[in-house]
């Protein structure tokens, strides 16, 4: 294998540095080295968005980048969602819903939809759940998740 | 909406039961700090992988490891040959069983590979990569066999056979008969044959069923330090932490108090988190090399490898009188077992007529070998299959009689008394309830018009299950209680079994502090399944409860210095019958140190007063004949709780349970090629429902208190898989006049029905 490659970025607003080796993604990058556990790990090919990161603001599947392409970039992971005065109505309206059962996915789906109320105030459901149709949750059944962030909408246009 | 029905001894102002508090785990999980089975990390801890058959059925000739071994970073490999022999015995799961020579041959193949992606050899290395490419270097010489992929193939007499030495158990006797059916049962009820001569109408019909998996979205994972000490510590995500130490402690033949295992967070289960797999590898890979060994598998391992629930083969009858009862019924229900003897059979069979009051019935069951991974529980298993074949016989019947099916439901219903085939006679049960509520939504009285939309019913039931579950609870100092409890947490119970215990002690559910504890920290709970943890579980925190309260109430009269006769406890407050002195819960927790020290709880428990479950859907789709695809427009689960201890994690069950049915019904299926190679291991190709896929799920919550547990509870998680299927095939007949008998309903299926209706042109 080549060395290691030095890579500078920022991750939930803060620089950091790491070494990462060419072959490892971004999601085993922010797991394995940096601690940042919250992003999982659920197919490792794109399909069920459970690594949902932002990337400059754009939701992205982590385990599809490489860790050294995060070089120059933004990454917002689910740690970096809630702030100092508390947790993000998106949080927050997850837990009032109920919209988590087992919790895997639940990092990923606020991730997502932190991207989508980031740009749109007031989404309909059929978009919110055409915008997180890439985040795959197993026991719910999405109904209390699209309640959730329709909630949440309301509460951050309030 | 609760629709409440009675109340359970009388019962009426619940303070905590019947509220929705905010879950006790919900802030760790929504921000990224719970820790999953994934999440571990340890100094000096190694990546480990398996090596898995590329072929569905072979004899292994050799494995060369020598490349792997030489390869720098990698620390150890291991085979079979390094786990200890097994006896040929059976081991409880808790649910399901396994025998230990399979479990054994299952986490690691004994000479023969019996699916692919079955688990050859281990590896461990300092990091995942190079482990991986470890598993590249091993060389494995295999003699491909013939491939069984289908019980009906399975159980042809020339069939070639999995396990040389399986013989078939008929109705209880070994016949010593060679074959892949490893069982066959039956029950039997009245005289079918009489009954079906009096019938009026008979429909009879064939149904395939495909294999689908779980489809939880944690992978499974196993993390194991075998200490110089031959101290073992695993940590893992499991529905159940005692039975991973019970199967990883007789796989290693180590005595179970060497085994500690600490259950992580676990990122769902429905069944398919019980039995071990990577364990028993991680553990002797520890040892070998002494240090932690981490092990994870990829989505293409947890499709190809672990179990995914049994696809089947079932052949269905039922007959009608002149007066619309039904009077005979027949099933006989083929399961897979996959690679290993253990199939889900039994529950379908148990499950496939229960909603109705039958006098005579015959049920033949078989589980059978194939080529495809050994199956698991998933969600009520068995008994999805066995409604799909029974619910639309049903409505087969009902549209023949030209009878509304809800109304010839609650006409034929089972109910307190009814004798169901395989043996119990019902207690109170909600069946009558659910058709009942069904019947006046608002859902049902809402007429469904356009092209293509049909509207289909169809109703469920589970069993539930009780088994072993234990508590104790510690009062602190401020009034609020440190519940410990066994049964691993997978969508709120930790909530839903502390609420029980506030209710007795008339404290707030966000006073009680749960948690979750390892084997060494509690005593032996049952497996989170069944739809058993919050009637199991949470009776073992209200006995706890108790215990508190009788050791509080000594503590007041202590103070007092009266009888403990003369202490009253109510919602919260100890006072003396005489009414001159009172302590609240509060107060009364901050004097312990001077009435004789700390106050601990405990209890465990082995419930019998199980109440099993129902569920009735409504379920509107269309069909786009031009394409085959089945839109969901609306859909109505309608349950019978019980007693919903947290409703909004009551409804959630539902909601889960039907959009897991909704997939099943129209996607979801295992696609083996010729060779009996899994063609779709991944999650875009297995495919589940997206958010896209599915409206919002209406749930109506029915309680008929369960006699048998102290607050009426039933159990909730597995009951609304159960009549999807069934219910959209229903639909899919209502639409466009076609009758689906194979699981998934996929769209290619729905246009092959077309055509053959409409001779070769889709559109009607």
């Amino acid at each position: 294998m080549p060395g290691k490659v030095h890579v500078t970025t920022t991750i939930n607003g803060e620089s950091v540095e790491f070494l990462c080796e060419p072959r490892q993604t971004i999601l085993e990058v922010l797991r394995d080295q940096l601690d940042l556990t919250g992003t999982k790990e659920g197919c490792s090919n794109g399909n069920c968005g459970a690594c949902s990161i932002l990337v400059n603001g754009e939701v992205i599947d982590s385990c599809l980048m490489m860790g050294v392409e995060a070089e120059g970039q933004e990454l917002t992971t689910i740690e970096g969602v809630a702030s100092a005065d508390g947790l993000h109505p998106l949080q927050q309206q997850f837990l009032e819903h109920a919209a988590l059962q087992c919790g895997i996915c639940t990092p990923g789906f606020i991730v997502a939809a932190k991207a989508l109320l980031d740009q749109e105030s007031n989404p309909s459901e059929e978009r919110i759940r055409l915008y997180l149709a890439g985040n795959l949750c197993r026991c719910t059944g999405y109904d209390k998740i699209v309640r959730a962030v329709q909630d949440a909408a309301s509460e951050m246009a309030e | 909406m609760a629709t409440k029905t009675e109340d359970y001894l009388g019962i009426t102002d619940y303070k905590v039961i019947g509220t929705s508090p905010i879950r006790h785990d919900g802030v760790d999980k929504v921000v990224g700090r719970a820790k999953y089975g994934a999440d571990i990390d340890m100094a000096g801890m190694l990546h480990g992988s398996v090596v898995r058959s590329p072929h569905a059925h072979a004899r292994i000739k050799s494995i060369d490891m020598s490349k792997a071994e030489a390869l720098a970073g990698v620390k150890a490999v291991i085979t079979v040959d390094d786990l200890p022999l097994q006896e040929d015995k059976i081991e409880d799961l808790g649910e399901g069983a396994a025998n230990l020579q399979h479990l054994r041959a299952n986490v690691l193949a004994d000479g023969k590979v019996l699916y692919h992606g079955h688990a050859v050899a281990a590896v461990a290395a300092t990091d995942i990569h190079t482990a991986q490419e470890a598993v590249d270097l091993i060389d494995v010489e295999y003699e491909v066999l013939q491939p069984v992929l289908t019980v009906q193939e399975a159980m042809k007499e020339d069939a070639p056979l999995l396990l040389e030495n399986q013989t078939t158990e008929s109705l209880g006797e070994d016949t010593g008969q060679k074959s892949n059916v490893c069982t066959h049962f039956r029950h039997e009820l009245g005289d079918v044959e009489k009954g079906f001569a009096e019938a009026e109408l008979v429909i009879e019909r064939e149904f395939d069923t495909a294999t689908v998996h779980q489809g939880y979205i944690e992978p499974q994972n196993a993390t194991a330090l075998w200490g110089a000490d031959d101290q073992i510590t695993v940590w893992c995500s499991t529905q159940g932490a005692f039975t991973v130490r019970e199967q990883t402690a007789q796989i290693l033949d180590v005595s179970v108090s060497q085994v500690k295992v600490v259950p992580m967070e676990i990122g769902g289960g429905f069944g398919g988190k019980i039995r071990i797999y990577l364990e028993p590898l991680a553990a002797v890979l520890s040892r070998k090399t002494g240090r932690p060994v981490k092990m994870v598998m990829s989505r293409t391992e947890v499709l190809q490898a672990t179990g995914p629930t049994a696809g089947s083969f079932i052949k269905c009858k039922m007959g009608v009188d002149k007066a619309g009862k039904i009077v005979a019924a027949y099933a006989y229900m083929a399961y897979e077992s996959g690679g290993f003897p253990g199939s889900w059979a039994a529950p379908g069979a148990m499950c496939i007529f229960a909603p109705y009051n039958i006098p005579n019935v015959l049920i033949d069951g078989y589980e059978v070998l194939v080529n495809k991974p050994q199956t698991m529980a998933y969600r009520a298993p068995g008994a999805t299959n066995a409604a799909f074949a029974s619910e639309t016989i049903i409505d087969e019947l009902c549209e023949q009689l030209d009878v509304d099916p809800l109304e010839f439901r609650l006409k034929n219903s089972a109910r307190e008394g009814t004798r169901r085939a395989d043996g119990p006679v019902y207690p109170r049960i909600g069946n009558e309830e659910c058709v009942k509520t069904a019947l006046s939504s608002e859902h049902y009285a809402t007429q469904l018009s356009g092209k293509n939309r049909g509207r289909g019913i169809a109703s469920g039931f589970w069993f539930n299950v009780g088994l072993k579950s234990s508590a104790a609870a510690s009062v602190n100092s401020d009034g609020t209680v440190s519940l410990v409890e066994g049964s691993t947490d997978i969508g709120g119970t930790r909530t839903s079994i502390a609420m029980q215990l506030a209710e007795v002690l008339g404290i707030r559910a966000e006073d009680v502090k749960p948690q979750v504890a390892d084997t060494d920290s509690i005593g032996d709970t049952d497996v989170t399944g069944g739809s058993r943890t919050t009637f199991a579980t949470g009776w073992a925190a209200y006995q706890c409860a108790l215990d508190i309260k009788e050791q509080l109430i000594e503590r007041a009269a202590k103070l007092w210095e009266i009888s403990t006769d003369d202490v009253v406890f109510d919602d919260g407050t100890f006072s003396s019958s005489d009414s001159s002195k009172t302590f609240s819960f509060k107060e009364l927790s901050g004097m312990l140190d001077e009435t004789g020290g700390p106050v601990m709880g405990r209890a465990t428990v082995n419930p019998s007063g199980v109440g099993g479950a129902f569920a009735v859907m409504i379920a509107d789709i269309e069909v786009d004949t031009e394409t085959g695809k089945v839109e969901i427009l609306r859909v109505s689960m309608i349950q019978d709780a019980g007693k919903a201890v947290y409703p909004s994690y009551v409804e959630g069950q539902m909601q889960g349970g039907t959009a897991q049915g909704i997939g099943w019904a129209l996607n979801e299926e295992y696609a083996y090629n010729r060779d009996g190679l899994l063609t779709n291991a991944s999650l875009l190709d297995y495919r589940m429902p997206t958010c896209l896929d599915l409206p919002m799920i209406e749930t109506h919550i029915v309680e008929v208190p369960n006699p048998g547990h102290p607050y009426g509870v039933r159990g909730v998680g597995e009951v609304p898989i159960v009549p999807p299927a069934a219910a959209i095939a229903n639909a899919i007949y209502d639409a466009v006049g076609v009758r689906m008998t194979n699981l998934p309903m996929s769209p290619g299926e729905v246009l092959k029905a077309l055509w053959a209706k409409n001779g070769g042109n889709g559109t009607s």
